[in-house]
């Protein structure tokens, strides 16, 4: 075939396609329109007096329609795309600087994280800093703790577990329970924390040891309904709905936080107490608790029972063809991804002051697991840039202001969060169905390591 | 004959039933130390069953499976050992284990049976090298003590590995795939993704191999190599050979003895030679001519 046939053969499928697109985006407004037609297309309104108004609202119904049309159509075109045969690029000599910071990215990173609350504080002041420090810092260091804790579970075990909130409330009301009961301090409640959350984590993972997949999905989504549930009704011991106040708060290895003589001001710093001293050290402590995960991670998955781990993801049966005793490896698996979600929970009750089961809803494990899913399943990197989008993103809709004076003072950002979340996540199966980093990393090589493509990496039995 | 004289396995009255279909019925044979043994047998004869029985995949519904890993097991010593509840008896004459009473992990690492599967089961995602040391989880799950060492880097954990890699090397150079270490199994071609299994199931290092259809898909020159490395496995490792074969070339030339399935049953057990003069091996093979069922039918007066 000559040039110019494959060329017009070409445009004559595309003639063909378009069609077959604009059909679609039309169904797809279609349906739009049968989901709005009531629920959005009658909006209720009462006055003062009681009476209720119907108000019909045809034209944001259209708006919404052809948004839909308009987004069919683009993903269509989209995913038409001529695929364009990526030319090797020769590799340009890069600059010293350069290699220089490739090559001392993580120690670099490492650093601007430890600076970062001091810089904020020298920056911002007191006042100012704080939202940063907690908000940002903390709450999505809490985040990459939990999904790289999940990841030892769903990425490298591959045994997908929709209840991971469950060891995150263990540890949350053990700290709670030992601190207000039996009056123990934060360090000696940490590890105990993470003991009873591994312990459950194994009492999960003995009834589910044959389950696969999506039975094994239902079964662990219900042991964290059964946490909460338990939480939410023994009254006497979990305070039930209004939950465990006045928990003590975190204490500079026994030197307390406290406007006071013999305060962490007083007595370390010689200066007069702010709050924020007690802010930057609950993030120091949360950024040491991530890496520890992170570093034993990455240890484990150099270890025969790291490998284990995944090739118990790749194919269970040869697993135990070759005398690997996959019920132990399957506990491991669930017990010390449980042990970091325990260490993690202890750390929030000690951070909030209060625990409630309202903390510990299915939406947790739900917002975890996509961190882990959407990071790449098994990347370390990719889950904690997953959690800095999902967790950081949230925080920014709440700042979104300037919204305000576009859609009226009414109009809330933060109450689109699920609905920019679903659209991320359409986007993400369509762009980068394997999560931000789809590549796995062999944990040993001889001559070269070559990172392996997500096609040939399987994601497990559920 | 080496298996009458010198059993490492002895499979007797096997049968696996499967609600009401018998796969494998009273099924009796005994594997030689170093030898080839071949189960061949028409397809659905229940040559992978009893294979899953060996290795533990099955719980056989009856039968005794004795595999002596050292010395000469006799009979006296295999019915005091089933007498007890016990798996193992160790004796000065030999070292037995009741592999019916072992589930499948056990049987590779204790009684050191290794198997390949029909459909290549590897670990497609990891690297050649990867799979390779998976097979080592045991030896360096001791050596780590259970993980604690390793994690805190122990050095003699690391000499263990280094040991682990070598024994890797050693099975990379002898399959042809030491250049192919660092890219994923399942990038590999299909004869190389079945030498790959052969040389992982090596590397638990096993008394026993048994190998499902090692030669399926393979063109001759690929099974020209793997009946040599077939044969240097029996030879160089002292590690028996059990298999199951369609491709009769490879059959005949390696097996030490073959033992011959149809329905469930046997109907051939000898020397490759016996076997192939065998009528009923013949006739479950090519079928019986039509006057000989009209005479069956004729006696049982049909």
């Amino acid at each position: 075939m000559t040039v110019e046939a494959q060329k017009l053969a070409a445009t004559g499928a595309v003639g063909v396609g378009m069609a077959a697109m604009l059909k679609d985006a039309f169904v797809a407004a279609l349906l739009t329109f049968g989901l709005c037609f009531p629920v959005v297309l009658l909006h209720a309104e009462s006055d003062n007096d009681g009476n209720l108004y119907l108000i019909p609202r045809p034209i944001l119904v259209a708006v919404l329609c052809g948004l839909a049309f308009v987004g069919r159509f683009g993903l269509s075109l989209y995913q038409a795309r001529p695929k364009v045969e990526r030319r090797r690029v020769v590799a340009a000599p890069k600059s010293a600087v350069w290699l220089w910071l490739v090559r001392y990215a993580s120690a670099i990173g490492l650093a601007l994280l430890f600076i970062f609350p001091f810089a904020a504080y020298w920056m911002l002041g007191s006042a100012g800093s704080l939202k940063w420090i907690n908000n940002y810092g903390i709450q999505i260091l809490i985040y990459v703790m939990l999904g790289w804790g999940l990841n030892i579970v769903v990425g490298l075990a591959g045994l997908l577990d929709l209840g991971y909130v469950a060891f995150y409330a263990v540890g949350a009301y053990s700290y709670a329970l030992l601190s207000t009961t039996f009056g123990l301090s934060f360090w000696i409640c940490l590890p105990l924390a993470g003991i009873l959350a591994s312990f459950w984590g194994i009492i999960l993972g003995f009834p589910v040891l044959r389950l696969r997949g999506d039975y094994l999905a239902i079964v662990t989504l219900a042991f964290g309904e059964i946490i909460r549930m338990i939480l939410v009704n023994w009254v006497p011991v979990t305070g039930g709905y209004a939950g465990i106040a006045s928990i003590p708060k975190i204490t500079f290895f026994g030197i307390p936080f406290v406007d006071e003589d013999g305060g962490f001001a007083q007595v370390v710093l010689h200066t007069e107490y702010k709050p924020i001293h007690r802010m930057i050290f609950l993030y120091l402590l949360i950024l040491t608790l991530a890496l520890l995960t992170n570093f034993v991670t990455m240890r484990l998955r150099r270890l025969p029972i790291g490998r284990a781990w995944e090739a118990l993801r790749e194919d269970e049966i040869a697993c135990r063809s070759l005398g690997i005793n996959t019920r132990n490896t399957k506990l491991t698996a669930f017990a010390l991804g449980a042990l970091f979600g325990g260490f993690a929970g202890s750390f929030f009750a000690v951070r909030q002051g209060f625990v409630s089961p309202e903390s510990f809803t299915f939406i947790e494990s739900a917002t975890i697991l996509a961190i882990v899913v959407l990071g790449g399943m098994g990347s370390q990197i990719g889950v904690a840039l997953a959690a800095i989008v999902m967790i950081g993103g949230t925080e920014i809709l709440r700042e979104m202001e300037w919204t305000k004076r576009i859609f009226g003072p009414d109009f809330d950002p933060a109450q689109y969060r699920m609905l920019i979340f679903g659209i991320g996540m359409v986007i993400m199966m369509v762009v980068r169905p394997r999560g931000i980093i789809a590549t796995r990393m062999p944990s040993i090589f001889l001559k070269e390591r070559k990172a392996v493509s997500a096609d040939l990496v399987k994601e497990g039995h559920g | 004959m080496r298996w009458q004289t010198n059993p490492l396995l002895t499979v007797e009255h096997l049968t696996m039933r499967f609600g009401g279909l018998v796969a494998v019925n009273d099924l009796s044979f005994q594997a030689g130390r170093g030898d080839i043994t071949a189960l061949i047998g028409p397809n659905g004869a229940g040559k992978t069953t009893v294979f899953n029985c060996v290795t533990g995949f099955y719980k056989p519904t009856e039968g005794r499976l004795a595999l002596a890993r050292e010395g000469v097991a006799d009979q006296a010593e295999v019915e005091a050992l089933t007498r007890t509840p016990k798996r193992r008896a160790k004796s000065a004459t030999c070292d037995l284990y009741l592999l019916e009473r072992m589930p499948g992990h056990e049987i590779a690492w204790h009684a050191r049976v290794a198997r390949t599967f029909q459909n290549i089961r590897l670990f497609q995602g990891m690297t050649v090298l990867e799979n390779l040391l998976v097979a080592h989880h045991n030896t360096l799950m001791m050596a780590s003590g259970f993980t604690v060492l390793g994690v805190l880097g122990a050095p003699s954990y690391r000499a263990r590995e280094k040991e682990a890699i070598e024994r890797s090397k050693y099975w990379l150079d002898k399959i042809g795939l030491i250049d192919r270490a660092d890219d994923p199994a399942g990038e590999l071609p299909y004869g190389a993704q079945r030498r790959l299994e052969i040389a992982r199931a090596m590397c638990t290092d096993p008394i026993l191999l048994c190998l499902d259809e090692p030669a399926a898909g393979l063109n001759p020159r690929e099974s020209a190599d793997l009946n040599a490395l077939l044969n240097s496995i029996r030879d160089a490792h002292a590690t028996s050979i059990l298999l199951i074969e369609h491709d009769m070339s490879v059959v005949m030339q390696i097996s030490d003895h073959i033992i011959v399935l149809d329905y469930g049953t046997k109907i051939a057990d000898g020397t490759p030679k016996e076997v192939r003069d065998d009528p009923k091996v013949i006739a479950a093979y090519l079928g019986v001519a039509d006057e000989e069922v009209e005479k069956a039918e004729a006696e049982i007066g049909a």
